[in-house]
């Protein structure tokens, strides 16, 4: 036999795809007949896509929800600046508390890579009250620090009145409030010469912050002036925290050479912090939260799934007679089942668009509630129909299987 | 003339021991019309679905137009069906939702004929059948026997070797019944052959040919 003639012997198989008498549909038209097949039963289409939209719709939300929330946060902590550094004591290599020296501020500001730096010191012994006749140990749990000039620049802290420690009110008794501090003392403006008894003189309250996101700490607490602390107090220079903004690109070996800048002598008594990945931990742990709502959403789909497999068995039962008179037509086994499956997945699918809708609207009813930007993650318009489409299909596969199944004369008699 | 049909010793039994056709031979020619006439439950409908390669019976040999339905796939019966076979079933099976011209064409979705040429010979059917006027219509805006129209337009728009009627006029008055049934003989003397099953015997005698059964059994096979 010549290569030809095998050849040819080989391709022939082929051929059975142009035979004329075969049975064929071509897969638009299985489509259309399977959309018609959806039309032509309306409200039950759409109750049973309404299980996967909903399904669909909530996990979509959850996931728009988080990704916007999470957003908000990064977005907030990019604006306060992600190159702030705390340096405070620590614990020394034999178990005792550090203190920082006192010219601890003055080294780290002289590192190439610092743009500023701040400190705060806890000033003991003192305790603020609204007035001398409230007992002193009431303090609220608000505490007492000194601080410079620099420290609001340094944590991007802002103010809810008045005006923060300058160069000639630090020498002075003179306090500025944290909000949190301001509201426990029922302070809310700066107006009327409003005092406070601290540490048994009045203070003037000059200013009053909002809330520090980048360290709330410094929310229950009241700054007074390093020299008035020093002078009224006894306060050491010792800094209880020192807050440093590095170069935007030098933060990470910043912060590797804080500890021995701080403090030559026991390094290893200064701990060196980063806030920002503290915030940043917090934002990724909202993101985990939402694992247990996704869950319920699965619930919801996989109830909405078994709710297409059982409108699509008695939607077999009771197109008996529909699936005999296409066999009668010429139908194959195959392009029965393949008419119920794309019905099931077209079904699916349409429930998993309209889902992708309801949770973004549900997203932007949050993020618009919440002033907060509005995100859905783009993998969700791509997976929400894949979703509904892999759920209709499986769904299908047994309804399909039975139609198929179906004697087409126990079919044609049934009507 | 070359059969188109072709039974040799057909049997047919259903789970229970019911033998609905038994040892049943027969062989009908290209162009024949011939009725298939007998008393309920005496297997004429069995007959026509094993004919119509519908059902396959439990043993023997059964030939549709050239082709051994016993050792065909169902691939190959399916397309034997869309292209060389038309029915028409006493209860219309007809689709409600749709016009009587989407019903005709889609009695040829699974010869892999365009929408429009389906359209085409749809359209060409009706006209046939005398429902050219009735394009748009839905099964329920007609009478019984324009549906029974319908459905013959159907069978016959894909130009069959064969068609099978199965008591085509079960569910018409006497009026339409004697119209549907000359309307058969009409279109089938086109070459295309007629195989009708009835129980009346006054519709089997304007047959050529009349195969008469009793309990699953060839008990007479007249000629005119």
């Amino acid at each position: 036999m010549s290569a030809a003639a095998l050849g040819s012997r080989i391709r022939r198989p082929r051929r059975r795809r142009s035979d004329p008498d075969a049975s064929r549909i071509p897969p638009h038209e299985l489509l259309s007949v399977a959309l018609q097949g959806l039309r032509t039963r309306r409200l039950r289409a759409f109750l049973s896509a309404l299980g996967i939209a909903i399904g669909i719709g909530a996990m979509v939300a959850v996931v728009g929800v988080s990704a916007s929330s999470q957003a908000n946060l990064l977005a907030l902590i990019d604006s306060l600046g992600t190159n702030l550094l705390t340096v405070s004591p620590g614990q020394t290599f034999l178990g005792n508390s550090g203190v920082l020296p006192d010219t601890a501020v003055g080294s780290i500001l002289h590192m190439p890579t610092v743009q500023q730096a701040s400190a705060v010191y806890q000033v003991s012994q003192a305790s603020v009250l609204r007035s001398p006749y409230v007992p002193a140990d009431e303090t609220g749990g608000i505490g007492v620090d000194a601080t410079d000039s620099g420290l609001l620049a340094a944590v991007s802290g802002k103010l809810a009145a008045g005006q923060f420690l300058d160069s000639a009110t630090e020498n002075y008794p003179t306090v500025v409030l944290g909000a949190e501090a301001a509201s426990t003392l029922q302070i809310f403006s700066v107006s009327g010469h409003i005092q406070v008894f601290l540490g048994g003189t009045w203070f003037t309250v000059i200013g009053i912050l909002q809330p520090v996101t980048l360290d709330s700490t410094l929310d229950s607490t009241v700054f007074i002036g390093l020299p008035v602390a020093e002078r009224l107090f006894q306060t050491q220079p010792n800094p209880s925290e020192i807050y440093v903004r590095a170069d935007q690109s030098q933060v990470t070996p910043t912060s590797k050479l804080l500890a021995a800048t701080a403090d030559p002598q026991q390094p290893d008594g200064v701990s060196v912090g980063v806030p920002v990945d503290a915030l940043k931990a917090r934002a990724a742990a909202k993101g985990q939260f939402t694992t247990l709502l996704l869950g319920l959403g699965a619930v919801a789909l996989l109830v909405g799934a078994i709710g297409i497999a059982n409108i699509m068995v008695i939607s077999v039962l009771e197109r008996r007679g529909e699936i005999g008179l296409r066999r009668a037509l010429g139908a194959t086994k195959r392009h029965i089942s393949a008419q119920f499956l794309a019905e099931s997945a077209l079904l699916a699918a349409l429930g998993g668009v309209a889902g992708l809708l309801l949770g973004a609207l549900a997203t932007l009813a949050y993020a618009l509630g919440q002033h907060e930007p509005m995100i859905v993650p783009g993998y969700a318009l791509v997976a929400a129909p894949a979703a509904g489409l892999t759920i209709g299909m499986i769904s299908g596969l047994y309804p399909a299987a039975k139609a198929a199944r179906l004697s087409p004369t126990e079919a044609l008699r049934a009507t | 003339m070359e059969p188109v049909l072709k039974l040799r010793e057909v049997s047919k039994k259903y789970p229970g021991g019911v033998a609905a056709l038994r040892d049943v031979s027969v062989e009908i020619s290209a162009g024949e019309q011939a009725a298939v006439v007998g008393p309920s439950g005496s297997g004429k409908t069995t007959m026509l679905t094993v004919l119509g390669t519908l059902e396959l019976p439990t043993s023997g040999f059964v030939e549709v137009v050239g082709r051994d339905v016993l050792r065909a796939s169902d691939v190959a019966l399916a397309g034997l069906r869309a292209h060389k076979i038309g029915f028409v079933f006493q209860g219309f099976h007809l689709q409600e939702s749709l016009t009587a011209i989407d019903n005709v064409a889609n009695g040829m979705l699974y010869t892999g004929a365009r929408a429009r040429e389906r359209r085409e010979a749809a359209r060409a059917a009706l006209a046939r059948v005398g429902l050219a006027g009735r394009l748009t219509h839905r099964p329920g805006q007609m009478s019984g026997g324009e549906r029974q129209r319908v459905a013959i337009a159907r069978a016959i728009a894909k130009r069959p070797v064969i068609v099978l009627a199965d008591e085509p006029t079960g569910n018409l008055d006497s009026k339409s019944g004697h119209e549907v049934i000359d309307l058969l003989h009409e279109l089938a003397t086109d070459g295309a052959t007629l195989v009708l099953i009835t129980h009346d015997p006054g519709i089997a005698a304007g047959f050529p040919r009349r195969i008469l059964m009793s309990d699953g059994e060839i008990v007479g096979d007249e000629r005119r």
